[in-house]
């Protein structure tokens, strides 16, 4: 433990684990409110055509790759709104593009190769360099902020948007916010998870912590600290058992959906017969009883 | 009290789902202070009628005007308060009562965080439907009436001047029912307004000054409150609704 972390690049790996196992849980939980569990993972391919245009244009892939996953965010966000129809099959066309167009562009790119994309699409955080760590943290704080500092606003259009939108809310533009900080949040796990990994991080610590809480708010927390055990447990792992930390991360973290599921479910059961006692009713259908007055 | 602006004026309204005409030169009022009821069979315009309202279906011919304000105009919806049609099928984070409520809020409080008034006005809409008892509890643990209150209470939250509710007794045990009327009953006294969609008026008969039955995306006809009286107490005579739904009451707390 102690010879690990008088390695810098374990030190900087660990602390990008941590930023990430923060930011990662804290946006996918609206995505999963919101039953967008996989939009991570769209995402994630359209910022591989921002990372091949980075090497491309021998600009930063990174910020390459936010600007594009952005740029795809709201773009499939207006696919939300337009496209109630065929929405899927837009959606498909932006998620295949933007993975064969990152495969095409790299292999334009003056010497770059597919072998280029490897360390994005699986991740690669013991190279995480001091620069590479600044843009993280300041990217995954800017996330934090947005998704602990407008939860209420955030809950309410991904709970009920009509309603939302009735309040008064400037729901579009929360929802242009929330789609860019998914972005952000994407290219930001890339180095730790990788973007084929990435929406694992953001949906499962979340799926694990709503089998043991009633609130969001508790929720939230809950999916937080998750994220961050995860993250330090698989990327320690790693390093001892010399395998991939991407793999490792999100395996630790289906393991303890599994663990928490196990546990969770006696208590879920207790909860609804006390329910039941104090309500009087379980199911809503047999609580239906049409008045005849 | 000064002549004032009704709070919704539908003139001649068109309004079609996909490329289905639904809505076919709609005439509805309702003034200040006034609880109209909306009433016909399924699939004759009342949810659509209620959306376009409130401003989520575009009305294609007609005026649609609000508080005065035409709907493009209108900025001013921290006055509105809606209750949708509740849906059976439970959201995927769970969320308590009191988060659920609270969002309500959000047409005064905007952007900012709630302060101690907002939360204040969170209690009090939580208490006036019976539910401040369950406010951590998860709503997906909660019974359809139970549910159908929490819906209430949250549109209550941001103190609207005119309330619109799509079925708010549909599911809804006879207990729940009853608190709801209560609580309707409150509010009216307070001057909010009250547009709802009913299958039957049960326990609110005695709120409702007009019922607006449709049919076909038309007004078919409009009740005024001596008839309304006859419509509530069919098929026995006198007001039966009320000793059941007392008993019913009485139970809950
Ligand atoms: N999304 C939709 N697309 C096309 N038609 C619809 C849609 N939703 C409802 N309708 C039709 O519009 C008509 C009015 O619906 P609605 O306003 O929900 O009626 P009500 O609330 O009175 O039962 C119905 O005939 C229904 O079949
Ligand atoms: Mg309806």
């Amino acid at each position: 433990m102690t010879e690990m972390l008088g390695y810098e690049f374990m030190q900087r790996a660990l602390l990008a684990a941590l930023v990430v196992g923060i930011a990662a849980p804290a946006v996918g939980i609206y995505l999963v409110q919101r039953r967008q569990a996989l939009m991570g993972d769209g995402i994630g391919h359209v910022a591989l055509t921002g990372v091949a245009l980075g090497f491309l244009l021998s600009t930063s892939p990174v910020w390459m790759a936010v600007l594009v996953a952005s740029l795809g965010a709201m773009g499939m966000e207006l696919i939300r709104w337009y496209g109630k129809t065929r929405g899927d099959l837009a959606l498909a066309l932006l998620f295949y593009g933007g993975m064969a167009g990152g495969v095409m562009i790299i292999n334009l790119a003056p010497n770059g190769s597919n072998a280029n994309l490897v360390t994005y699409l699986f991740g690669s955080i013991t190279t995480v360099s001091q620069p590479d760590l600044i843009n993280i943290v300041c990217l995954s704080a800017a996330v934090l902020l947005v998704c602990v500092g407008l939860r209420r606003q955030l809950f309410a259009i991904c709970q009920d948007e009509e309603f939302a939108r009735v309040t008064g809310l400037p729901v579009r533009l929360l929802n242009l916010l929330l789609a860019v900080t998914a972005a952000v949040t994407v290219t930001v796990s890339m180095r730790v998870v990788g973007l084929l990994l990435v929406s694992a991080l953001m949906v499962i610590p979340v799926a694990t912590a709503q089998q043991a809480t009633r609130g969001f708010a508790t929720t939230l927390g809950l999916s937080v600290l998750f994220g961050v055990l995860v993250t330090l447990s698989g990327t320690t792992l790693s390093y001892h058992a010399d395998v991939p930390p991407g793999a490792s991360i999100v395996l630790i973290a289906i393991g303890l959906f599994v663990v928490v599921t196990v546990l969770a479910t006696p208590l879920a059961r207790r909860r609804a017969k006390r329910a039941a006692a104090d309500g009087g009713t379980g199911t809503l259908e047999e609580e239906y009883t049409p008045v005849r007055a | 009290m000064k002549s004032q602006e009704p709070v919704i004026s539908l003139r001649g309204a068109t309004a079609s789902l996909g490329s289905r005409p639904v809505l076919r030169g709609l005439d509805l009022t309702v003034e200040r202070g006034e609880v109209v009821a909306l009433l016909g069979p399924n699939g004759s315009g009342k949810s659509t009628t209620v959306r376009a309202v409130i401003g989520q279906i575009p009305v294609t011919s007609g005026t649609l005007e609000l508080f005065g304000k035409p709907l493009a105009r209108f900025r001013d919806w921290r006055r509105v308060g809606y209750v949708p049609q509740r849906s059976t099928a439970a959201s995927g984070v769970p969320a308590t009562v009191r988060e659920v409520v609270s969002s309500g809020r959000l047409a005064r409080a905007r952007l900012r965080p709630l302060n101690r008034a907002d939360k204040e006005a969170v209690n009090a809409a939580m208490r006036l439907v019976g539910m401040e008892s369950r406010a951590g509890d998860s709503v997906n643990a909660l019974s359809g009436g139970q549910h159908q209150r929490v819906l209430i209470a949250r549109a209550l939250a941001g103190e609207p001047d005119v309330l619109i509710m799509d079925e708010p007794l549909a599911g809804v045990d006879l207990a729940s029912q009853q608190v709801l009327a209560d609580a309707l009953a409150e509010q009216t006294r307070n001057g909010t307004s009250v547009l709802l969609v009913l299958h039957e008026l049960g326990p609110l008969a005695p709120l409702i000054d007009r019922a607006v039955v449709l049919h076909e995306g038309r007004v078919e006809r409009v009740d005024h409150p001596e008839r309304l009286h006859d419509l509530a107490c069919h098929p026995h005579d006198t007001n039966e609704a009320d000793p059941a739904s007392k008993i019913e009451t009485g139970l809950l707390s």
